[in-house]
């Protein structure tokens, strides 16, 4: 089976919970393990929080998260029409921040990369950011 | 030692309640040792690891632990090294 699914949304921190739900009712009929549910939902909660803090942060903008999934697949796109990354090479490091009053973690792509297979970071100043993230699903009998 | 729940979900959009919850929670303990009890922590992000962190640096004067993490916010602290400077606090221990 495959299927694919477009949500598009408001950049408001409530629908930071909405993406994580819509991805794991998106894939649930592939039957993944309960590891890689918890692992596509932390992901996508880290991506869309990205594109909400810095992707617009003083303006309320669109995010879209196009869902694909197969047995084998799973990819999750999250893209903002925000102010983009000066530095790609620099953001993705773990820790890096550009929030001063310390309460931002630095840790949203490590952790990205640390729970999905592929993580792909597209983004120019004032063009937006597109994260691409695939995650293979176990094989099931 | 003082134990505080944290219930529900812990991400960017929950973040300053549960910042304010928890420091009026310790500020109102007289306790040295805080226990920050995670078992009915349904979901965690890296915001809340910022949350965490954020409280150890606040309270440096007093001892925080964790306990209770389930599998997946217990590899996202993993990954942090937040278990560094907040221990986790073994039960079976009490």
């Amino acid at each position: 089976m495959k299927q694919s699914a477009t949500v598009v949304f408001e950049s408001y921190s409530v629908n930071e919970g909405f993406a994580r739900l819509c991805a794991a009712a998106f894939l649930a009929p592939f039957n993944p393990t309960v590891r890689e549910l918890e692992d596509v939902k932390t992901a996508v909660s880290e991506a869309v929080t990205n594109a909400i803090v810095h992707g617009y942060p003083d303006r309320v903008g669109q995010i879209e998260m196009r869902l694909r999934a197969s047995d084998k697949l799973v990819t999750v796109e999250i893209m903002d029409d925000g102010v983009g990354i000066d530095d790609v090479e620099a953001a993705r490091r773990p820790f890096f921040t550009t929030c001063a009053d310390g309460t931002r973690s630095g840790m949203g792509f490590l952790v990205m990369e640390s729970f999905m297979d592929e993580v792909r970071v597209v983004s120019a100043p004032d063009e937006g950011t597109r994260v691409v993230m695939k995650k293979k699903l176990e094989s099931k009998p | 030692m003082t134990r505080i729940k944290i219930n529900g979900e812990l991400d960017h959009h929950s973040a300053e309640t549960v910042r304010k919850y928890l420091d009026r929670a310790i500020l109102k303990s007289g306790d040295h040792d805080i226990l920050l009890d995670l078992t009915e922590l349904t979901f965690m992000d890296s915001s809340g690891v910022g949350v965490l962190l954020g409280r150890y640096k606040l309270f440096a004067a007093r001892h925080l632990f964790l306990t209770g993490a389930n599998e997946e916010i217990d590899r996202l602290i993993r990954l942090s090294g937040l278990y560094t400077v907040m221990p986790q606090w073994k039960e079976e221990a009490v």
